[in-house]
């Protein structure tokens, strides 16, 4: 139970210096409009319909992906710039707890950006986007994009290339949870049934599980000289 | 070795395990070797100074003590037990000063030590808080960022934090570089308040003055050994200077 | 370093037979092997080039197999010898893939008329690819040699279990490869599998010839800095 409240202690505490600054929160949310309107450009959607059907669940799932990177790179470059990190490390619990605190307040900046961009992207796009399955596709995508997007941050942090390389490590590990959200939005934007996008669901489930396994495992490694 | 023995006859308690032992500690980050076998005992309630050169493997070995960094070969015990497989729980017991003040600029002082509290899993969180924070006297500043701060007041605060969990084991490496005037007596004060309250402390500098003020006993570590260690009886600036730079230019 | 001159006859031995293998089954692909059953000309000459872009991407996926078994070794021993092992197959392995896309896109030119197709295995070979490309871009961004292997061993963990994810979700998506056994059309006839076999068993043999080499070199090459590190002091 001390392990589980030392992982909501460093989730308090990253929400705490969220509100004093709310840089992380805008630079996200400013920057997945950016997105949509750059796919505007790049795809010319002023014509509406089929077009904007194909083009808007990828659009969605760039914009997130896109802005959870901005949100993973900060989560880490905050505790490494003041050497915060070390003092994590130095509390009595198991690493692991760091990791999923990060997690999680991760994934929380990340749904909150994108509860804010949905009402959007049905603006934008003329899509309805509430629709209580895709909630459950953002939700899945984004835990593992973070469970991923977490450990990889704590590493690139820590690293003379730092922001640059996270997207480079990240997204082609991350591939299968994009393919699969996009996929899924997709099934449910067509009017798909749910056990028509159930096999992607399953993917974003597994992908969910086995990477935040796999990075309990190999965290320590990743913090600890 | 010799001295710890005479530590241990002047107070007879049933403690036989040293609070600090450090054997045969090596260290090496690829091909540089930052400590090449270090053995080291601290008793309980003692006070040692580490003295030594820039890049003699002092900040090293605080971060090995502090579990911060895993040792390539050798074993550090605290309190009698194994570091490398207790660390979780002996982190409890170990208070850290280095460079880095280990705080966050976006919290408050307040919220710092609140969510250390928690880290720490301590109990009536708001006394310590109010003691810690008076100790060091920035009650009145409380509740300002610490990106706010002053380098001195951000190196009181961090003085602070190191000590909000009572640790039987303080670790300071350095602890007086970059201190302002009022940041430096602050920390002489905590650290003598260490001292009397029969705490085990490490402290590392350069400086010979500083180090010996409130230490029992000194070592100097050199090129990522101990090259000399004795008792504080007996020894002044000059002798210490005269040892330290005999140590240094030998070995 | 004794070692290593000990068995050097038998690096070179190795050495030359890979060369030798590589121009046997070279004849073999290009002459060796009867034509596929194929309508087109030119479809019947590209198919030759099977015999080596799976063979190429079989190393490929090989090497990246060991470079995540090796990270595991690294992270349990802290031992500098995986290490080696891990970098020296990820390097190979880079360029093993890169070998994968470009024949892949030299043939599928006049096979199915365009360079380049988001095909499922072409898909995941680029991945894999960006994967290599990541892992080494990795390890060149960290200066302390103990933390990068660290780091370098852990993302080859992590990477490592992406790609049977990656792979159910590229096949998921889309395919359009053609199937190399058991089909009537396009598959390889009993008489073409020995050469393809014979590829495969070369191709395995020049991996290993090369870890060989690119161990060696990282070994000298510790060696020279330790004795630089002994010299400064």
């Amino acid at each position: 139970m001390s392990y589980l409240r030392k992982i909501l202690a460093i989730v308090w505490k990253d929400i705490v210096a969220e509100l004093r600054t709310k840089e992380m929160f805008s630079a996200m949310f400013v920057f997945s409009i950016l997105v949509i309107v750059i796919f505007n450009f790049a795809f010319d959607l002023r014509v509406s319909g089929e077009r904007v059907r194909a083009v808007a669940p990828g659009a969605l799932w760039v914009a997130f992906a896109f802005s959870g990177i901005l949100g993973l790179n900060r989560a880490f470059v905050m505790e490494k710039d003041r050497g915060c990190l070390e003092g994590l490390l130095l509390a009595p619990v198991d690493h692991t707890a760091i990791y999923f605190g990060k997690m999680l307040s991760t994934i929380l900046f990340m749904l909150i950006v994108e509860a804010f961009m949905l009402p959007v992207f049905t603006a934008f796009f003329g899509v309805n986007l509430f629709d209580l399955r895709l909630l459950l596709i953002v939700v899945l995508g984004t835990v593992g994009f973070a469970a991923v997007g977490t450990i990889l941050s704590a590493m690139t942090a820590q690293t003379r290339a730092r922001e640059v390389l996270l997207p480079i490590l990240l997204l082609p590990v991350a591939a299968p949870v994009l393919i699969a959200a996009v996929k899924a939005t997709a099934g449910v934007l067509d009017g798909l049934t749910m056990a028509e996008i159930a096999r992607w669901l399953q993917l974003l489930v597994a992908f969910a599980v086995i990477f935040p396994a796999a990075a309990f495992m190999t965290f320590d490694f990743v913090v600890k000289e | 070795m010799k001295q710890a023995a005479e530590v241990r006859e002047r107070e007879p308690r049933a403690a036989p395990a040293p609070a600090i032992e450090v054997r045969k500690l090596v260290k090496s980050f690829g091909h540089q070797t930052a400590l090449r076998g270090v053995d080291l005992e601290v008793a309980e309630g003692e006070f040692l100074t580490l003295f030594g050169p820039n890049g003699a493997g002092k900040t090293t070995l605080i971060r090995c003590v502090s579990s911060l960094t895993r040792p390539s070969a050798g074993t550090i015990r605290l309190r009698g037990q194994d570091l490398s497989t207790a660390a979780t729980s002996l982190r409890q017991h170990i208070g850290l000063i280095s460079h880095n003040p280990l705080l966050y600029g976006d919290l408050t002082a307040d919220e710092n030590l609140r969510f250390f509290a928690r880290m720490y899993d301590l109990g009536d969180t708001e006394a310590r808080i109010d003691a810690a924070l008076d100790q060091v006297g920035l009650v009145a500043r409380r509740r300002d960022p610490v990106r706010n701060y002053s380098r001195g007041m951000v190196q009181r605060l961090a003085i602070a934090r190191a000590i909000l969990h009572d640790p039987t084991i303080m670790l300071l490496d350095e602890p007086y570089t970059g201190l302002d005037l009022q940041a430096a007596d602050m920390l002489r004060s905590v650290l003598q308040d260490l001292a009397a309250s029969n705490r085990t402390v490490i402290l590392t500098t350069h400086n010979l003055e500083q180090g010996l003020e409130m230490c029992d006993r000194a070592a100097i570590l050199h090129r990522g050994k101990v090259a000399w260690e004795g008792p504080r009886t007996g020894l002044d600036l000059v002798r210490m200077k005269q040892i330290y730079r005999d140590v240094t230019r030998l070995a | 370093m004794e070692r290593t001159d000990k068995r050097e006859p038998l690096l070179i031995a190795l050495t030359a037979l890979s060369g030798v293998m590589v121009l046997v089954a070279l004849y073999l692909a290009l002459l060796g092997a009867p034509d596929a059953n194929l309508q087109s000309e030119t479809g019947r000459y590209a198919q030759r080039i099977i015999y080596f872009h799976i063979a190429t991407a079989w190393v490929g996926f090989l090497a990246f197999f060991v470079t995540f078994v090796a990270g595991i070794g690294f992270l349990r021993t802290q031992n500098r010898a995986w290490d080696i092992v891990a970098l020296s197959s990820a390097e190979i392995g880079t360029v093993f893939m890169l070998g994968v896309l470009v024949s892949g896109s030299i043939w599928a030119r006049p096979a199915w008329g365009v360079w380049w197709v988001w095909d499922e295995r072409l898909t995941i070979s680029l991945i894999q690819f960006l994967i290599y490309v990541g892992y080494l871009m990795l390890r060149s961004s960290v200066e302390d040699p103990s933390r990068r292997a660290r780091f370098a061993a852990v993302y080859g963990v992590v990477a490592f279990i992406s790609v049977p994810i990656n792979f159910i979700a590229i096949r998921m998506w889309r395919t359009q490869h053609p199937l190399m056994f058991g089909t009537e059309e396009g598959g390889l006839g009993p008489n073409m599998m020995f050469a393809f076999f014979f590829s495969l068993i070369t191709f395995t043999v020049w991996y290993v010839t090369l870890m060989w080499h690119r161990i060696r070199l990282e070994r000298l090459r510790d060696d020279l800095e330790a004795l630089k590190q002994e010299l400064v002091g």
